[in-house]
């Protein structure tokens, strides 16, 4: 079945004229806007947007959508990204006009059933977290990191501590690099030991009087509990430095361990990857932040708070660092946590991240004896498979097998983060796969490992199209279409 | 599984966690809900708040009540889109891939430059990340200089963002509702990376753009520009006045108001600057069959690779709202555009002229505005627009608290869904209010019927 209504872009489509939606008439007796408006200010003719009919309109972006996969047509264990089943009734409840048609400046006492939401959502990160307030409003992960340093910043800044360095293990995210940069800390890279977790001795010598925060995900980004989290933390603490906490792998750990219970004095949370978001081909996200109670000053301004006379927005901050977007949060995005938070209940949590490491170590047991794993034979919700050997021996590698397993129906695992593994990749199943699922993966894996080098370096072989030039994408950039 | 694995129990997996650190309680959530007390739950909470399918909204600063077709949620709500991640494998995201390269080109379309991302966050963060690309290309960590009438929640986001940077904002007042280029002119020096104005601004009045392009560019500084992509239906686009960045709010392009998220940032510059541009970037290409087809690219500019030296942090972005813009710009396509943008334009001036025929209702600004407008109101504004709420309908922003001096003031925006019959009420409602006796009050039902619940 060839769809070629999806491979023409929009605007080759397009017939001036054409059009999916049409407005009302004018229904108010004031003259036409070029006659309300300076001429110099006004444009000759409208912006140049394609021109198509509803049905073409809606037949190709159907299309399109046919040629995306997704955790509804496909298994996607795409390591780091926790790419779980989104429930449906996430998206109804989300849809409700008495939430989804709220501005966003309203009055306080005109959205309290909004506002009760929003407080439950803060009271109940900070339970999961072990910590003693939430900031809901970072937009995505990375924005809470950055909005968290800044927090930290703000801190010493009262405290008159000059403290300019954030330290962070090689293993990390490319994320927080980038937010400490951005919230104006010089970043030192900590190694990782051969164990796969923070190498101690190498922590120690770059730890001093000028270390303000220490970054760590943990479980890491190769799917490990950093067993020495007390003595990191404690280090951290003695030097009065910070420990944030990357909470992306948090899936893992719900109900189990609290952040707050390891020494971690400020993390943040993907509500899209932990609490379903979902991930919407890249977003959006949303990003809350947790701290510890003296960093609440600092947090972003408002926060819900309640008060006999119900809920209301405080903006009365003086030492918070502001706000780092318009707005009070991705609310549909924390509304459907809110919703699947809900649904689980506290063991329900719990039963979440037993199913995600029972799942990762099923799947870990599969393959340990087929693939690389490097650091060790059990995991948490993930584990990170190197196909340096078969690349040495038989020239195949990560991105061959990501490619092939395309072929099989199977989005690929994240390949070659974290940087400190060769040819990574990095498998996350998650709790809502099955037993059979799983299987079947694991089976196309091993079956690909056999396969000829040739064919896997030409894979995908089986989808519409295989193995885009990246390298003239990038030196020849085509970033639009021109006529 | 757990035989398999080799262990006894789902416990002994976590083993590696200490065992003093584990939880030795549930969590202190509350208990599980099925799917009917769970809806039940939310409707109820629903039901608490004030909607804009409950009162008539009149509000903006930003967000704005604009219609959205049906074929954009058709689209929005298809799971092969909503449920896949950043499309890192271009053959199994080809999909998303073709939809955000027409929503870059549509973005390029609609500002007039070169080349626009695949989206950032919101308008706040947006003009931040414009600034710290300015500041990249012009290599200038002096001074930003950004106009009052910039949103002020846009203006907080920025200054929070360069808080530990060097550059300093300098924030030139805007007493009449716009910034006078005089005033512009005497702020910008050699070390101003860029200058930021907002256009139509927070007020809802024009700005004079084409001047402030040509000081800052007579200075070697970035002109920045956020503007409202309703707007250019009828406006001038950012590149046709000289703006070097132009940034947006795009919940205007069939995305929810949602209280304030999620939204969809929008950012495109001229083509010398693509390489500094923040957050992720769709390319064409071919295959290896030399197929056209769609890829992430430029990638060495972002975080993943670049670590501390990335153009941005940013990773996750706003795909979903990104492909919403994408179906609704197209579904509206250039008449449409135009079409909303006439209709909010001639609206907003009909519902001005009747507001400014209460006594002593007033136009703040003597100033050419878009789509809203600030009243200066005879009688205390919050407890003035709170009534008004009772009488069923949102019937604009105080402006006081963002504005000190503007306390007795309140903006008022008017879109393409406003009947005039709900225009008029809304001036019925704050005659009503205002205390002004007159024509209008059988165009309301009794107040005591319209209380809040």
């Amino acid at each position: 079945m060839d769809k070629n209504q999806s491979t023409e872009l929009l605007f080759e489509m397009s017939h001036p004229g054409r059009r999916a939606h049409l407005l009302p008439q004018c229904d108010v007796p004031v003259p036409p806007a070029a006659e309300l408006l300076p001429p110099d200010a006004l444009a000759d003719a409208p912006p140049p947007l394609p021109g198509v009919s509803e049905i073409d309109l809606i037949r190709h972006f159907t299309n399109l959508s046919t040629r995306n996969m997704s955790i509804d047509t496909n298994f996607y264990p795409l390591g780091s990204c926790t790419m779980k089943y989104n429930p449906k009734r996430h998206e109804r409840m989300a849809a409700l006009p008495g939430l989804a048609n709220l501005h966003p400046l309203q009055s306080d006492e005109s959205c309290q059933g909004m506002l009760e939401m929003l407080w439950d959502m803060q009271n109940i990160l900070a339970e999961i977290a072990g910590l003693d307030a939430v900031s809901l409003q970072p937009a995505a992960g990375a924005q809470g990191e950055l909005a968290a340093l800044l927090v930290a910043a703000a801190y010493f800044r009262h405290k008159k501590e000059a403290r300019t360095r954030v330290l962070i293990p090689d293993s990390a995210h490319g994320t927080n690099p980038a937010s400490a940069a951005l919230a104006g800390f010089d970043t030192v890279s900590i190694k990782s030991n051969a164990r796969g977790l923070v190498d101690l001795a190498d922590l120690q010598s770059k730890l001093d009087d000028r270390t303000a925060v220490f970054m760590i995900t943990n479980p890491n980004t190769l799917g490990l509990f950093d067993d020495q989290i007390a003595t990191i933390t404690g280090l951290l603490h003695k030097q009065g430095a910070l420990v944030y906490l990357d909470g992306a792998n948090m899936n893992a750990i719900l109900g189990i361990t609290r952040p707050g219970d390891f020494g971690i004095d400020m993390m943040h949370y993907n509500v899209h990857k932990t609490f379903t978001g979902p991930h919407g081909a890249g977003g959006p996200g949303s990003g809350p932040i947790a701290v510890r109670k003296p960093l609440i000053p600092f947090l972003p301004a408002p926060l819900v708070a309640k008060t006999e006379n119900g809920f209301h927005l405080d903006y009365d901050r003086p030492l918070s660092i502001g706000r780092v977007r318009s707005f009070f949060a991705n609310v549909g995005i924390l509304l459907r946590g809110y919703c699947y938070i809900r649904t689980l209940g506290p063991k329900g949590l719990r039963d979440v991240s037993e199913n995600a490491v029972l799942n990762a170590n099923y799947l870990l047991s599969r393959l340990k004896a087929e693939f690389d794993v490097p650091h060790g034979d059990r995991c948490m919700h993930e584990f990170v498979a190197s196909a340096r050997n078969l690349r040495k021996e038989r020239k195949i590698s990560a991105m061959d097998i990501a490619k092939r397993l395309l072929d099989f129906g199977y989005h690929a695992p994240t390949v070659y983060f974290p940087l400190v593994v060769p040819e990574a990749l990095m498998i996350e199943p998650t709790e809502t796969e099955s037993k059979e699922t799983l299987d079947a993966f694991a089976d196309a894996l091993i079956k690909i490992k056999g396969e000829d080098p040739q064919f896997l370096h030409d894979a995908p072989h089986t989808l519409m199209l295989s193995r885009p030039d990246e390298v003239k994408a990038a030196k020849e950039p085509v970033l639009r279409w021109k006529p | 599984m757990l035989r398999l694995i080799g262990v006894e129990s789902i416990a002994d997996l976590f083993k590696n966690i200490p065992p003093d650190l584990r939880l030795d309680r549930p969590l202190a959530v509350p208990g599980a809900l099925n799917e009917i007390d769970l809806s039940r739950h939310m409707v109820e909470l629903a039901a608490k708040n004030r909607s804009a399918d409950d009162a008539p909204c009149f509000l903006g600063g930003g967000s704005y009540d604009h219609f959205i077709p049906a074929v954009v949620d058709a689209i929005g709500g298809r799971s092969e889109f909503y449920t896949a991640y950043t499309p890192y494998q271009a053959e199994a995201s080809q999909g998303s891939l073709q939809a955000f390269y027409e929503f870059q080109t549509m973005i390029c379309q609609l500002t007039g430059l070169d080349v626009s991302n695949a989206s950032l966050y919101e308008g706040g963060s947006s003009v931040a990340e414009a600034v710290l690309m300015a500041m990249t290309v012009t290599g200038r960590t002096g001074k930003v200089v950004i106009a009052e009438s910039v949103h002020p929640e846009y203006r907080k986001t920025l200054e929070t963002y360069l808080a530990n940077l060097v550059p300093r904002v300098e924030t030139l007042p805007t007493p009449h509702g716009f910034l006078d280029p005089d005033d512009a002119k005497k702020a910008i020096d050699d070390t101003t990376a860029c200058v930021v104005v907002q256009h139509p601004n927070f007020f809802g009045c024009l700005e004079e753009v084409e001047a402030l392009a040509a000081l800052a560019k007579a200075k070697g500084a970035l002109f920045v520009v956020s503007f409202d992509p309703i707007s250019v239906g009828i406006l001038k686009r950012p590149g046709q006045y000289g703006a070097d960045i132009a940034v947006a709010e795009g919940q205007c392009l069939g995305n929810p108001m949602a209280y304030g998220g999620p939204y969809l940032g929008l950012l495109a510059c001229r083509e010398p600057f693509v390489r500094k541009i923040p957050g992720r970037l769709v390319g064409q290409t071919v295959d290896r069959h030399g197929k056209r087809c769609w890829v992430l690219t430029m990638q060495t500019r972002e975080q993943h690779i670049r670590r501390e030296k990335a153009t941005s942090n940013i990773c996750t972005n706003q795909g979903l709202f990104a492909l919403r813009a994408a179906v609704y710009l197209a579904a509206v396509g250039p008449q449409g555009l135009k079409e909303t943008a006439e209709l909010c334009t001639r609206k907003a001036h009909y519902a001005a002229q009747e507001l400014t025929k209460l006594p002593g209702v007033k136009l703040r600004f003597d100033r050419p505005y878009f789509k809203e407008f600030t009243l200066a109101m005879p009688k205390p504004v919050p407890a003035l627009l709170s009534r008004i709420l009772g009488r069923k309908f949102h019937a604009g922003l105080p402006l006081g608290q963002w504005y000190p001096a503007l306390a007795a003031c309140v903006s008022v925006a008017v879109t393409e869904k406003r009947s005039r019959e709900e225009i008029d009420g809304l001036v019925a409602a704050y005659e009503v209010e205002l205390g002004a006796s007159g024509h209008r009050h059988d165009l309301l039902s009794k107040p005591g019927e319209r209380l809040l619940a």
